[in-house]
């Protein structure tokens, strides 16, 4: 049905599609998880409550998560040339992705942690807990089972971004889809990338439900 | 300040909020818990004890007054020095707040990991800690997997683990059905005595003061109404609060109609045993009108008390009532609407 060549395009584009996707979400994480973290710990309620803090960190999030990713993409272009040295194919693509996933996966986490119970806090508390302490013995591995069908989430919230990013030349499956499906109107091509795209976001999805049902303690096992 | 004073608050006063908003919770308490007590405050909910509890490992901190816990000002200790001295005083809860991630055995290192112990020596006083509260195959069952005593139980195991001077429990029974809450109060009860371990219990349940508390504080309205031993608080109480939580009003009384005058029998020690009550009425073959009865050990004595309807004819009424005295029998008129 499709040449050779295209097949091996396709591999390709699946490929760094996978590419930019694990490597944006890693470092969405590094830069998200304690953004999250600090949210958690400054708000009102929090451990360490600090007003201050908290908005300031908060709106930055917001305004970050307000832009729609085309715009964000096309915005941070001199930001991507400066880090990466082009604008063009997928590793100049996880700049943007990584600015638009890491507000997301800051809120994200900030949930996923505050579903802890407050009173397992409290009693670590009790015990002499320092914050630190608190934050990495008790919020993280607490809070891990709902972490992990967070990270599912953002994963695949970073592949459909990644996906967006073929209208710039992001690379991946995405540019495909628009060069042959909407350029050339190849809609056989486009359909057969949307089908790959909806496997590996299932695919993810699946793995992310998995390890997390595996991990939560708080089911009881038979 | 007596002897052997472990916990000293004085005129401690907290509000929640600011402004008109502000909330009263505690006001003016005062009060000293001797070393290797077994310390109960109770009141109604809302009441202000959990805060008192509270305040007395610094988790809330009190706006006003002096916290003074094992010869420390815990109002005036640096951050570091607070997270210290909360090690030397252990706290169970109500929902027992246990790590649900990690198992019974790692529930208990917890503590012991936050001092910066060895891990091969966390598990091995964690192992003899579990041991003692009766868990020793459930090592590696996660609290998901144990019933509401057996994590209560680990909860206690990993209070002591730091080898507190004292145990503040939180409502740490009310969670519980009657039979685990007297498993567990026992294991109280065994462990003050083993480990002479302070403990103080905030409850709303009269059972578990009456069971194994020495000196109990009655708490209502943000003030301490009534502090003293057991037996003296229950026999004789003397604040509106004490009478309240010790007599509640029971609902079959509204139900009641008659014209005679209602009395508060009490009863103390040896004569809950002697049928005072059934002799007046034989002496005088007048029927009385039981309305409401109760009758509890405390400390192994037998106190109670009664509600009693006498006879409409004025003399006779009085007649019983100079029997009471003769039995030295403490009463007071009571007023139902009826």
């Amino acid at each position: 049905m499709f040449s050779r060549d295209m097949i091996a395009l396709m591999v390709q584009g699946l490929w760094e599609t996978l590419y930019m996707t694990i490597l944006s979400t890693a470092a969405a994480y590094a830069l998200g998880l304690p953004i999250g973290l600090l949210l958690v710990v400054t708000d009102a309620d929090g451990i360490k409550p600090n007003t201050a803090v908290n908005r300031i960190v908060g709106t930055i999030v917001n305004l970050l998560r307000s832009v729609p990713f085309i715009i964000l993409l096309v915005f941070v272009l001199p930001l991507t040339r400066l880090i990466v040295g082009t604008t063009i194919g997928s590793t100049a693509t996880i700049v943007p992705l990584v600015i638009a996933a890491a507000p997301f996966v800051a809120r994200m986490v900030e949930s996923s942690v505050k579903e802890v119970d407050r009173g397992v806090i409290e009693a670590s508390l009790s015990m002499g807990a320092s914050t630190m302490q608190v934050v990495l013995k008790v919020l993280l591995p607490e809070a891990k089972p709902s972490l992990l069908v967070g990270a599912a989430i953002a994963t695949t919230t970073v592949l459909s971004y990644s996906a967006m990013s073929g209208f710039v030349g992001g690379g991946g499956l995405g540019t495909i889809a628009i060069n042959y499906g909407y350029y050339r109107s190849q809609t056989d091509v486009m359909l057969v990338m949307v089908v790959i795209l909806i496997l590996v976001v299932q695919g993810f999805q699946e793995i992310g439900n998995r390890i997390s049902k595996r991990s939560d303690k708080r089911i009881r096992q038979q | 300040m007596r002897e052997n004073t472990i916990i000293e608050i004085k005129n401690l006063t907290k509000t929640f909020g600011e402004g008109d908003g502000s909330v009263v919770a505690l006001e003016g308490i005062s009060l000293e818990i001797g070393q290797g007590e077994i310390f109960g405050i109770i009141g109604l909910s809302g009441a202000g004890k959990s805060t008192l509890v509270r305040c007395m490992n610094l988790l809330e901190r009190p706006n006003a007054g002096s916290v003074v816990v094992d010869g420390k000002e815990m109002t005036s200790l640096s951050e570091r020095e607070l997270r210290r001295a909360r090690q030397s005083i252990g706290m169970i809860f109500q929902n027992f707040n246990l790590l649900m991630q990690r198992t019974a055995l790692e529930n208990v290192c917890f503590p012991l990991e936050l001092t910066g112990t060895p891990r091969r020596e966390c598990a091995s006083r964690a192992r003899e800690l579990l041991s003692t509260v009766g868990l020793s195959d459930k090592e590696q069952a996660y609290p998901a997997q144990l019933s509401g005593g057996q994590q209560q139980r680990v909860a206690i195991a990993r209070a002591l683990a730091t080898g507190p001077k004292v145990l503040l429990c939180d409502e740490a029974t009310s969670a519980l059905d009657p039979t685990t809450t007297q498993s567990i109060l026992a294991l109280l009860k065994e462990l003050n005595q083993k480990l002479g371990v302070t403990v103080v219990i905030i409850t709303h349940e009269m059972r578990v003061i009456e069971q194994i508390c020495n000196r109990v504080a009655i708490i209502a309205n943000s003030h301490i109404e009534e502090i003293g031993a057991v037996d003296e608080v229950f026999r004789r109480p003397k604040s509106e609060a004490a009478k309240k939580l010790l007599f509640p009003r029971g609902e079959s009384t509204a139900a009641f109609t008659g014209k005679g005058r209602f009395y508060r029998v009490t009863f103390d020690g040896d004569s809950a045993e002697h049928p005072v009550i059934a002799d007046m009425v034989l002496r005088f073959g007048a029927p009385v009108n039981i309305v409401f009865a109760d009758t509890k050990t405390i400390g192994g004595r037998m106190f109670g008390h009664m509600i009693l309807q006498f006879p409409e004819d004025q003399a006779m009424a009085e007649r019983m009532l100079a029997f009471l005295d003769s039995e030295n029998l403490r009463y007071t008129e009571e007023e139902f609407n009826v």
